[in-house]
């Protein structure tokens, strides 16, 4: 086959996707670090272009704001790893014991995932919410005489909700490493004498960590830069890292410094993907 | 392993149960007749449903999404075919760089994605519009689409098309009469993925939005008011039903598009859940 007739085809399958994403997610993402380093916000976009520190300063000297990207982490490292948690005996479950109709029960866990994730949050303020259905069964039940927020409208409202929208999401990165063991090491280990706790905790658990490692990370990038959830669940005092870097680019209009604040978050997580990506390979569960 | 078999399946069906009840509890809702949520319920009523189709803003937002919807999830289908043609059946330099690229979408929060394109968009002069909306979901949606397409064209033989074309057909006609009838049920299922990827995004769209809201940044706008809650409850319910035929109809094609029980678990579904 003549080569140039080759490359012409290449070109014509891989251009169209390479610029799309050249100009839709390259150049943009570009762009926000450039801005990043651009003093002040006054004039027109890229008009009287100072390149400056500043904002970084601003943020590193700014500790509510680095106290905010903590929370953040934490709240998105408790979601994931409660999630997984949760996720792993039903994965367990779905792989080693269920015969018949396993697919039936894998639809049935991924059905209230599939379903909109604003819904789902959605649901939650109302079941939260002060004139929720927790509110509205208790003041019902008579045990408590007016509508409570204390606990609804907060940080642990906003990690309850996140922990109920990932659970069934983490199952499946989990599944697919657990299908891969292969059930002869399982035998083996069962010749040699090895209790059902000992082929679990020292043979099925190692073997599954790349598909719980590849599940936390897939939770954690959604959740630490979430800002959704917390305006529709947190109250005044569940806002989180992301809402800080919306409203710079909303009401309180600091794009430059919005724009570092967006950079960190974005060096931060693609460290993380690039650290874990060796042991847990994200994209090979998708193949 | 006979040991104690019951806790395992008791816990699978406890975990559902606490995934169900919220949707549940909505669902209830969008048919109680009184506007504020108290147990136990007044009474039953469909007025909800019937008042969804009179209110205006919501039919039109109805419509902007599945528009936006559209258009991103056809973009990034064909988009997204090209690109796992090139990467399966092609060897080039920087393919690592364009596969990374490809998937980065999945890595990068939607917070962060939504202000550098509302920077681009900005940029450029480009005024926030529906326009706006669907080219970052189309780019949001493509390594989805990309992965299921991929994991197709991967599963079949690479024989198939140089038998075509030795037997006379030119690459362009293999590519329409073999390649793209092969990896159909997958270009499908991107699609609908695609699709449900666009018409469920809030984070991004929030960002993007000009004038005219998409649904969920309609349905999002009404939370604020109590008196609207009944009503966007029930544009709730119907969503549901929506997205869960979507869903079904993707199992079916799971079939056709992957055989084996460990990718069918792991591959498509795990595509198919959104992030």
């Amino acid at each position: 086959m003549p080569a140039i007739e080759q490359r012409g085809r290449l070109w014509a399958v891989l251009l169209p996707p390479a610029l799309w994403l050249s100009v839709l997610l390259v150049a943009p993402l570009l762009l926000l670090c450039a801005f990043s380093f651009r003093l002040g916000i006054g004039g027109s976009l890229f008009g009287g272009w100072i390149t400056t520190l500043d904002n970084y300063r601003t943020l590193a000297a700014s500790p509510s704001f680095l106290e905010l990207l903590g929370v953040s982490a934490g709240i998105a490292c408790v979601v994931a790893l409660v999630a997984t948690l949760l996720a792993y005996p039903v994965a367990y479950f779905l792989v080693f014991r269920v015969r018949a109709r396993a697919g039936v029960y894998v639809a049935l866990l991924l059905i209230p995932f599939w379903i909109s994730y604003l819904l789902r949050v959605m649901a939650w303020k109302v079941i939260l919410g002060s004139g929720g259905a927790v509110n509205a069964f208790l003041l019902w039940l008579g045990v408590i005489q007016e509508p409570i927020s204390v606990f609804f409208y907060s940080r642990y409202a906003v990690v309850i909700t996140l922990i109920y929208v990932w659970t069934p999401f983490v199952a499946l990165p989990i599944m697919a490493t657990l299908y891969r063991i292969d059930r002869s090491l399982l035998e083996a280990a069962a010749g040699l004498g090895a209790t059902p706790g000992q082929r679990f905790w020292r043979v099925t658990v190692p073997l599954s960590l790349p598909g719980v490692l590849a599940g936390a990370v897939m939770v954690f990038i959604p959740t630490v830069g979430e800002y959704v959830t917390p305006l529709l669940v947190g109250g005044s005092t569940g806002a989180m890292y992301g809402n800080l870097i919306q409203d710079f680019f909303g009401r309180s209009a600091n794009w430059p410094l919005g724009a570092a604040l967006a950079v960190v978050m974005l060096v931060g997580t693609l460290v993380l993907v690039g650290a874990t990506s060796r042991i847990s390979r994200v994209e090979r569960f998708f193949q | 392993m006979r040991d104690r078999a019951w806790p395992l399946p008791a816990y699978y069906f406890a975990l559902l149960a606490l995934l169900y009840l919220p949707l549940v509890i909505l669902l209830v809702f969008a048919f109680n007749s009184g506007t504020i949520l108290v147990f136990p319920l007044k009474g039953l009523t469909l007025r909800w449903f019937g008042q969804l189709f009179a209110t205006e803003a919501l039919m039109r937002s109805l419509r902007n999404s599945l528009l936006v919807a559209a258009g991103s999830s056809l973009v990034a289908t064909v988009l997204a075919t090209c690109g796992a043609i090139a990467f399966v059946r092609f060897r080039f330099k920087g393919k690592g760089l364009f596969i990374t690229v490809a998937l980065l979408p999945l890595y990068v929060p939607f917070v962060v994605l939504g202000v550098a394109l509302l920077l681009l968009f900005s940029t450029l002069g480009i005024p926030r519009s529906l326009l706006t909306i669907g080219a970052a979901h189309s780019v949001v949606a493509l390594p989805y689409a990309m992965l299921i397409v991929t994991a197709r064209l991967v599963g079949f033989d690479p024989h198939l098309e140089e038998a075509a074309m030795s037997l006379g057909a030119n690459y362009w006609h293999t590519l329409r009469r073999v390649i793209l009838p092969l990896i159909a049920p997958a270009i499908v299922a991107a699609w609908l993925t695609a699709f449900t990827v666009s018409f469920d995004e809030f984070a991004i769209a929030n960002l993007l939005v000009g004038r005219e809201p998409t649904l969920p940044v309609y349905l999002y706008s009404q939370l604020r008011m109590t008196a609207r809650l009944p009503l966007v409850v029930a544009m709730a319910a119907v969503v549901m039903v929506g997205t869960l035929s979507i869903f079904l109809a993707l199992i079916w094609l799971r079939r056709v598009v992957v055989r084996t029980p460990a990718s069918a678990a792991g591959a498509t579904s795990a595509l198919t859940a959104r992030a």
